[in-house]
Formats: C-alpha cells, sequence, structure tokens
C-alpha cells in the first residue's frame, strides 16, 4: 500500500470537510477498498473513515412506509434488522460474502462502489430506492450509471438509503463459487402498481432493469409469464466463469425461481 | 504515524500506528502476537479472523486505526484462564479438526463467533459460517465435526467421508 494520513471524524460536517481535501477518500468497512489498496490501484492522499459517524448506522422505517438504513450499516446488521420487515433485503445482506466481511462491510460502501457483480445495487434499482447524500436525494433510476460509476460526486458520502418496501419480494443469487459474489443475482420487487426487476452480476453496463420482464410479471404475476421474455447474450459478460448467453439464460431462471420465492 | 490504544485479550495496549498499519500487523509485529496468521491478504481465506468488539473480522481487512479503543480477542486469549485448551480447541483437537494447523486459529475464531450467535447450530449452518475460512489440509468434514462437538452435540452420525 502507498501510505495516506489516516483521520476517523464523528460527525458527518467533519467527514464532509475532510473528505474536501485533495485526493481524500472515504473508508466505509473497507472490504473493498483495502484489497484494492494493497493492489496499488488508488493512492488517496488520506482516508477518511466513515465508521465513527454514529448517525450513520441504524435501520429504521419511516411515516411513509420506507425501511431507512443508514449508510454505514453493515450487511449483518441489515441481516439481523431487516429480517421482519423486508426478508429479501435481509436475505441478501446475509448472503454477501462470509460473516467476517460481513461484519465490516457496509451498504453505503456497497453502493458507492456499485461493482457489477455486487448484490445491493439490484435491490436499491428493483425497489426505486432513494440514496440519500450529504448534499441531495438521488433516485436509483438516475444513481447507477453503469459498472462502477454512479451519479456520487467527488467527496460525496451515501448518508442513508431508503426502500420503498414492496408487498412481496426475493432475491435470487447464483454464486460464483470463489468469489462469493454474483455470477447472475436478480432482485424482484412486487407493488400494487407493478413488477420491478433488476439484474446484478450480468451485464457489461453493470446493474440493469430487465423491463420486458417486469411488464410481464405486472400483467399477470406468475413465473409461466416469463415463457415468451427472454434476453439476449449480447452486452453480457463472458468471463471464465460463464458465457454472456450463459448469463442471459441464467436471468431468466433466477427471476422465476424470485417469483416462486416471493414473500 | 498516531497513537492507538486498544484491549487484545484483556490487558490494555498501545503503540503507534502509520495510517496504513492493519490490524493484522499492528497485532503480529507490534504486540508479536502471531497465531493470528496471514494465508492469503487478500480477504480470501480467514487465517487472520480475530474478534473486534464481540463480532469475527479479518485482521488483514481493517486498518489498527479502526481499531483504536476496541477490545480485540485474538487466539491466544482463547485458551482457559489455567492455560488449559477451552471446550472448541479441544474438540478441534478430539475430533482431528487440523493438521498442519495454519487454518486453525482462524477457524477457532470464526467457530467461537458463530457458537456465540447459534448455540447449537446444525451441520450446514456451521458449514456456511465457515465460507470466508478455508483449510488446504482438512476436507473441512473433522472441522465441522470439532465444532458440532463443540456445541455439545452429538457427533457420532456425522460421517467422516
Ligand atoms: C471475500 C469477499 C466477498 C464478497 N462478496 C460479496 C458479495 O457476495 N456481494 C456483494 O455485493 N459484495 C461482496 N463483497 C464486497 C463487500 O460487500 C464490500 O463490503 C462492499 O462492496 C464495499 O463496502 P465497504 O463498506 O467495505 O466499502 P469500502 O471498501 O470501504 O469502500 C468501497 C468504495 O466506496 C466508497 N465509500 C465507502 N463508503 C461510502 C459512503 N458511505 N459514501 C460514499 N462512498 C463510500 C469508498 O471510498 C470506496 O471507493 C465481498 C467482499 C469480500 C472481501
Ligand atoms: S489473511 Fe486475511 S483473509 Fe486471508
Ligand atoms: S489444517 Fe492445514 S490449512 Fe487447515
Amino acid at each position: 500500500m502507498y501510505a495516506f494520513d489516516f483521520e476517523r471524524p464523528t460527525t458527518l460536517a467533519d467527514a464532509v470537510a475532510a473528505l474536501s481535501k485533495d485526493e481524500a477518500q472515504a473508508l466505509g468497512g473497507g472490504q473493498t477498498l483495502i484489497p484494492t489498496l494493497k493492489q496499488r490501484l488508488a493512492s488517496p492522499s488520506a482516508l477518511v473513515s466513515l465508521t465513527g459517524i454514529a448517525d450513520m448506522k441504524g435501520i429504521c422505517t419511516s411515516d411513509d412506509g420506507a425501511l431507512c438504513i443508514g449508510g454505514g450499516t453493515t450487511h449483518a446488521t441489515v441481516a439481523r434488522e431487516a429480517a421482519d420487515s423486508f426478508p429479501a433485503l435481509s436475505d441478501l445482506a446475509g448472503n454477501i460474502g462470509d460473516p467476517a466481511v460481513r461484519n465490516r462491510g457496509t451498504i453505503g460502501g456497497s453502493l458507492a462502489n456499485n461493482d457489477p457483480a455486487a448484490c445491493y445495487p439490484s435491490a436499491a434499482l428493483a425497489t426505486a430506492a432513494t440514496l440519500v447524500t450529504n448534499s441531495r436525494s438521488i433516485g436509483a433510476d438516475d444513481y447507477f450509471q453503469g459498472m462502477f460509476t454512479t451519479a456520487l460526486e467527488e467527496g460525496e458520502i451515501v448518508t442513508e438509503v431508503r426502500f420503498p418496501i414492496p408487498e412481496k419480494a426475493a432475491y435470487m443469487k447464483f454464486e460464483q463459487p470463489a468469489s462469493r459474489f454474483a455470477m447472475v443475482g436478480v432482485f424482484m420487487a412486487k407493488y400494487t402498481d407493478g413488477v420491478r426487476v433488476a439484474v446484478t452480476g450480468a451485464s457489461e453496463e453493470g446493474v440493469f432493469r430487465w423491463t420486458e420482464a417486469e411488464t410481464a410479471l405486472s400483467a399477470n404475476f406468475s413465473g409461466d409469464s416469463l415463457s415468451g421474455v427472454s434476453l439476449s447474450g449480447e452486452g453480457m459478460i463472458t468471463d471464465l466463469h460463464g458465457s454472456g448467453d450463459y448469463r442471459a439464460h441464467l436471468v431468466g431462471v433466477m427471476t422465476r425461481r424470485a417469483v416462486a420465492a416471493a414473500r | 504515524m498516531s497513537k492507538v490504544a486498544m484491549t487484545v485479550n484483556g490487558k490494555s495496549v498501545s503503540g503507534d500506528a502509520k495510517g496504513n498499519t492493519l490490524l493484522v500487523e499492528f497485532l503480529r509485529e507490534d504486540l508479536r502476537l502471531t497465531g493470528t496468521h496471514v494465508g492469503c491478504d487478500t480477504s480470501q481465506c480467514g487465517a487472520c479472523v480475530v474478534h473486534v468488539n464481540g463480532k469475527a473480522v479479518k485482521a488483514c481487512t481493517m486498518f489498527a486505526a479502526e481499531a483504536d479503543g476496541a477490545e480485540v480477542t485474538t487466539i491466544e486469549g482463547m485458551a482457559n484462564a489455567d492455560g488449559s485448551l477451552n471446550v472448541i480447541q479441544q474438540a478441534f483437537q478430539d475430533h482431528h479438526g487440523l493438521q498442519c494447523g495454519f487454518c486453525t486459529p482462524g477457524m477457532v475464531m470464526s467457530a467461537a463467533a458463530l457458537l456465540k450467535e447459534n448455540p447449537k447450530p446444525t451441520e450446514a449452518e456451521v458449514r456456511d459460517y465457515l465460507e470466508g475460512n478455508i483449510c488446504r489440509c482438512t476436507g473441512y468434514h473433522n472441522i465441522v465435526k470439532a465444532i458440532m462437538a463443540a456445541s455439545g452435540q452429538d457427533v457420532g452420525a456425522i460421517a467422516a467421508e
């Protein structure tokens, strides 16, 4: 690792100030950033840890029925505390990596990083979640802008994520067994006014909505309604784990499983 | 350099750490607690698992400065007060849960975290919890068996395969 200064502010205002310095970077749980620093793929002048900011941790339900999760909340906390209010999200969080990764990694870090195979982006997009930062609110449809790319500005901090709680939902992850990331992950969320389906792990453009499946499932909420709907392998990731066509096929399979498992 | 202070295995310790000093480096190189191993240094193998404020974490993927003020437990803090092996460690010995022993500190720390959360796990739950702990020697069966035995469950029916 290159050398850097380390700061651990306890308030959001101090963190924002510290991040305004040249080449300063936020540190969440470090489960992505520390491996990146070890590979010398990043060389911040200072790391500003967000783990000391109590206001950025925890989960609550808002008056309008959204589940609000602080940006610094760990995957383990979400798995535990969202189990009753939003079981599909709790399942997703509880299957990220392994227990030690879940005890450090945070929702804000995952969404800021927007790895094309990460789990949380699919949940945020399928629920039309709102990402709250230190300066504004961003709808999920505008937030994700291609792999590892988001609407966040330099130094902007994800302080909270608000998920409208669906009637029914499920996350189906086909795990890549070595990395434990998603080969393909599908988050399906059913609301009174329709169904949204978001896919991670598959596309070269990162997380995306599968609108044909959304239309079919909104008209008739059953796996059978997907029989005429399929996805092309074009633009899907091809790597040593599987071809684009294979991933496209898996998206269909995982979506059907998500419909069957929804609760 | 900045000062970091924490409680490790019940003792207050402090030292100087650079911004990029990892917790595992601080434990092994400054405190000379070399029981915590570094297998991969890439967050994959779990040989470096310690407890920070009661939670299992990979000490190779956390900065020492992040543990400032924390309670840290390493494998050196696991034996009983009289120095005898604790129930998990003893079960690893009894059920041949180790061969070379390199992964064992991390396995024992993960097992202890699991049994605290879930005192009577099923075999599937044990395997699931150990997802981030890699062992090159044992093939895992005897590790799982040892953890089941440490939880006080009958392991007669678990095949050695
Ligand atoms: C072995 C292993 C297995 C994994 N498996 C999975 C998996 O199955 N699914 C999955 O989704 N992920 C997986 N991950 C990644 C894990 O979920 C990370 O925790 C997550 O991607 C990043 O979160 P973090 O809090 O650790 O962020 P960090 O690593 O600290 O930071 C990541 C990036 O986000 C920025 N950042 C951090 N917090 C914020 C914030 N609040 N606001 C703005 N920017 C911020 C940082 O500057 C950095 O650029 C795995 C990781 C490991 C090591
Ligand atoms: S050394 Fe930390 S996970 Fe392998
Ligand atoms: S006993 Fe050798 S790596 Fe596990």
